[in-house]
């Protein structure tokens, strides 16, 4: 809970800071403040309260998922200034947004009530679209914004009106209520189709096939660092969400949704995965990349009761992936007016370091050891053969192996191409991002147990 | 002291070779991979004194995973094949030099690494990490330090790699099912599992097809002669010499001992399976105009006769596959350095183009010669003993096969020579070849001494190795 109100003050001050006019400071406080909050918060794990009549809930799920959120937006916020250079003027804004954004996340997340929900996920909702259209004077920022908010709209009108019914069927918001619910007596039938317009509001954030067709359009056309944003964070936060749901109304859910949600989790993997193949920008490779991550992370929620250790794990090394390779991929695109591959040729000779950070985030997209990628695929390969997947396992397999394919892609530009620049230096914050998200991802890897067991 | 002094000394070599800067990379390389092969030389006097040098640490609490690194003979074997190679390898290529070199000799050290490591491992896990992590190294020192056309040399080194990563994701699909019956990755534990013939017959085929590709046998061998043809020489070597033996070595370590019945019940499709390709590189052989190409069919044949040896489940075969791979290790590092001398004076791989080096260069022919006697296994060489035992074990399945298998000797002995005959025979060639200098020929001198020496004396590594094949045999017949 104070951990909301923490960063929401946070935000309030960034604003603030612009109007007495310590535009310098603004980052480095509100870095300072983000970790000072990560702190405390980390400090509350293994501990569980809930606030404000059931309102937020903090038990280890959401302490741990909102640490999660915290370290990722420090990660953008740190990118920000050399990210908007040309705006620097704006800066308490997009600091801001994104303040306002993470606490829309970790209402999300520590919900305990289905009224909560919706204003966390409206507040994640809002800040991105105005980020996406954030790049005021270029066309395709300001349609990937328009798209996204109608797009958007369409789906939080699904989810609120999939809230409806539920309260219809159930007769309360609250989630504790719900859960009882399913397993005291027969529930009516519209808390079926509840959970069904539920589902796939969410699956539409999550941007799951067949619901993911905004997804590259608005990648590609908002600014690299709201992609990034959206294509790490907002994801992250809306699986975790997603999860949580789930498990809360597993007990009444048929058998059929888990079927459903099986051919969903395949449909994304695999569709996002073939789509990425043929892509020439990388923006939108790594948007349909994302897709097929989403895949393999609806694969944890058929095995809701248990694998919620797994999801934290692989939600924070695909999200530290993703972090890195976005923080090369800004730095090469900063000044091009596209983010197709060839912009990548020769980054082995410019800026062996960054070439190097961005081969491993990649490596650890597509699953190989010793980067925690390749650990997240495992235990959740685990889990599933464990609850007598062994299908949906093979296919997900084929599927990483396919990923290999466009993920090399990249990494074959930066070594084999010659460069078309000459070397510049890379600025510090770029370098210095996506150090320590490799990093952290590689630690992961070392100390898997580390996250498994906070919420085992 | 344990095992992992040797993971740790090449772990600390391929850092330093990355900081030590491109001048002084290929020494600093050469004087790690040199203390490698001289712990791994205390480590097996230590284990033949009967000491123990496993290393058992637990690593992940939940799923169960532990740092446990095993030795007993077979994995001592490799190890020392390995690390006496490794200098060998890196001293070959003092004659070239490698733009960005410190990359290039860290990421060998490192591929040693991670070798050394799949031999030692003694949880699955932790062996599929290792067995992962060397491809890593490779897959960019074929990539950034290959040769020929770099659209094809592209097209051929993505093609190895997810080949091998689609195999290896297969296989670890199968440790991840024994897994959930077993509930720890350690092979002690995973060998008690209790499983249908239906079940091991998958978990085979999910080892099967990883070992199948790294080997290789046919037909999944597609990948094989471009990449050898294409990679630098240093790539080559490690490929051929160190990597294909990983997963012979998994072979008898890991699949016989975890799928026995299916092995048993299915002796004959897999005995066939890799006698077929035994022929079948020879035959292409035969054809082959580059020599790189030839000696990488040639190397297919050899290694498929060594999967033939150990799917007959008989310690004969078990002993020949081991001695085979030294001998092999050994003999084809040689032959393909010996190509790459030739290259490096005629900056060719077409035979056609070559001939007439023997008047200039008598001390090259002549060790060369050697090579090529080794490599079709010439009593009194080190892969006589090794091949004399494949087809011993392949008779006592089935004369048939072993018929079949034995034929291919003659025939590799006939391409091989005719490939002696076209390279170095004849008139004198217009072009200049200078015979081998001193770095060259040290390498050749070594390589040649340890293939004539074990041939003639090889009771040392059949002592050391026997007992821990026997072991395995006794776990493969416990059923």
């Amino acid at each position: 809970m104070y951990t909301l109100i923490a960063i929401a003050v946070l935000g309030v001050l960034c604003l603030i800071a612009e109007i007495f006019n310590v535009r310098k400071a603004i980052v480095p406080v509100t870095i300072i403040g983000l970790l000072a909050t990560l702190g405390l918060t980390a400090t509350g794990l293994n501990g569980s309260a809930d606030t404000y009549n059931n309102m937020i809930v903090d038990d280890n799920f959401s302490t741990s998922f909102s640490c999660l959120f915290i370290l990722l937006t420090v990660f953008l916020i740190a990118l920000t200034p050399s990210f908007h250079e040309k705006q620097v003027h704006k800066i308490s804004d997009f600091v801001s947004i994104k303040l306002f954004l993470l606490t829309g996340a970790i209402a999300m997340v520590a919900f305990g009530n289905l009224a909560m929900f919706f204003l966390g996920i409206e507040i994640l909702s809002i800040s991105l679209y105005v980020l996406a259209a954030s790049n005021r004077l270029s066309l395709k920022s300001n349609e990937a914004g328009m798209k996204y908010f109608l797009m958007g709209a369409f789906a939080s009108g699904f989810i609120l009106f999939g809230i409806a019914l539920i309260y219809g069927a159930i007769g309360s918001f609250d989630m504790t209520v719900i859960q009882e619910a399913g397993t005291s007596a027969d529930v009516e039938d519209w808390f079926y189709i509840g959970a069904i317009l539920l589902s796939i509001g969410m699956l539409f954030k999550i941007a799951a096939v067949p619901f993911h067709f905004w997804a590259p359009d608005v990648y590609e056309g908002s600014p690299a660092l709201t992609t990034a944003l959206m294509s790490t964070l907002a994801k992250v936060v809306a699986m975790a969400a997603f999860f949580k749901l789930v498990r809360a109304m597993n007990v009444n859910l048929p058998e059929s949704s888990q079927t459903a949600l099986m051919i969903v989790s395949i449909l994304s993997m695999t569709i996002g995965n073939i789509m990425a193949l043929k892509q020439t920008n990388v923006k939108r490779m790594l948007a349909f990349s994302g897709i097929s991550h989403a895949g393999f992370m609806l694969m944890a929620l058929l095995a809701v009761s248990t694998s919620g250790g797994i999801l934290l794990y692989y939600t924070s090394a695909y999200a530290l992936a993703g972090i890195a390779a976005f923080s090369v991929v800004l730095y090469v695109t900063k000044d091009k007016d596209n983010e197709d591959i060839f912009n990548f040729n020769g980054l082995g000779k410019t800026s062996p370091l960054l070439a190097a950070i961005l081969t491993g985030a990649l490596l650890s997209m597509a699953g190989i050891p010793i980067f925690s990628g390749f650990f997240a695929k495992v235990f959740l390969f685990g889990q599933m053969l464990k609850a007598g997947h062994i299908i949906l396992v093979i296919i997900a397999v084929v599927n990483s192996i396919i990923s290999v394919g466009y993920y090399f892609k990249l990494i074959l530009a930066m070594y084999t191409k010659d460069a078309t620049e000459n070397a510049k230096s890379v600025p510090f914050v770029y370098s210095a991002v996506a150090t320590v998200a490799i990093l952290l991802n590689i630690a992961l890897g070392l100390y898997p147990s580390f996250l498994l067991d906070l919420l085992t | 002291m344990d095992v992992s002094l040797l993971l740790i000394i090449l772990l600390v070599g391929a850092i330093a070779t990355f900081l030590s800067g491109d001048k002084w990379a290929s020494k600093t390389a050469l004087l790690f991979s040199l203390a490698a092969f001289g712990a791994s030389i205390y480590l097996l006097t230590l284990y033949n004194s009967g000491q123990n040098i496993s290393l058992m640490l637990q690593w992940v609490a939940m799923p169960k995973i532990y740092l446990a690194l095993g030795s007993d003979g077979l994995s001592m074997a490799l190890v020392l094949l390995t690390t006496a190679l490794t200098p060998l390898i890196i001293f070959s290529s003092f004659g070239n030099s490698y733009a960005e070199s410190k990359n290039f000799y860290a990421l060998i050290l490192f591929m040693v690494f991670a070798m050394v490591g799949t031999f030692l491992s003694a949880d699955g896990f932790l062996y599929y990490i290792f067995w992962e992590l060397s491809l890593i190294p490779i897959y960019f020192i074929a990539l950034i330090w290959g040769g020929g056309n770099p659209q094809s040399r592209k097209k051929a080194v993505v093609k190895f790699f997810i080949y091998t990563f689609a195999g290896s994701l297969f296989m670890l699909v199968s440790f991840i099912y024994l897994y959930q019956k077993a509930g720890s990755f350690l092979l002690s534990d995973l060998i008690n599992v209790k499983l249908t013939s239906q079940e091991q017959l998958w978990i085979f085929l999910g080892f099967f097809l990883a070992y199948a590709i790294k080997i290789p046998l046919i037909p999944f061998h597609t990948w094989q002669a471009k990449v050898y043809q294409k990679a630098p020489a240093v790539g080559t070597m490690l490929l051929s010499g160190i990597m294909l033996k990983m997963a012979l070595y998994s072979i008898i370590r890991w699949q016989l001992p975890l799928a026995p019945i299916a092995a048993k019940e299915y002796l004959f499709y897999f005995v066939g399976l890799s006698v077929a390709g035994v022929v079948y590189g020879s035959i292409v052989a035969l054809k082959q105009k580059d020599i790189k190409k030839l000696l990488a069919y040639s190397s297919l044949a050899h290694v498929g006769l060594i999967a033939a040896g150990t799917y007959t489940l008989t310690l004969d075969g078990l002993r020949g596959a081991v001695l085979q791979m030294l001998a092999h290790g050994f003999g084809v590092v040689g032959l393909f350095f010996a190509a790459e001398i030739i290259s490096r004076r005629y900056t060719t791989g077409k035979i056609s183009e070559m001939g007439g080096i023997r008047i200039q260069a008598p001390k090259f022919t002549s060790m060369f010669m050697i090579l090529v006697l080794a490599s079709v296994a010439l009593p009194g060489t080190f892969n006589f003993v090794g091949e004399f035992e494949l087809l011993y074990s392949l008779a006592q399945r089935s004369v048939t096969i072993c018929i079949i298998g034995g034929t291919t000797i003659i025939l590799g002995a006939f391409y091989m020579l005719r490939m002696f005959q076209k390279v170095m025979l004849g008139d004198k060639n217009e072009k200049f070849f200078a015979d081998i200098n001193v770095n060259e020929g040290i390498v050749m001198v070594i390589i040649i001494s340890v293939l004539l020496f074990f041939g003639l004396y090889p009771k040392p590594i059949i002592d050391l190795i026997t007992p821990s094949l026997q072991e395995v045999i006794k776990v493969i017949n416990r059923i």
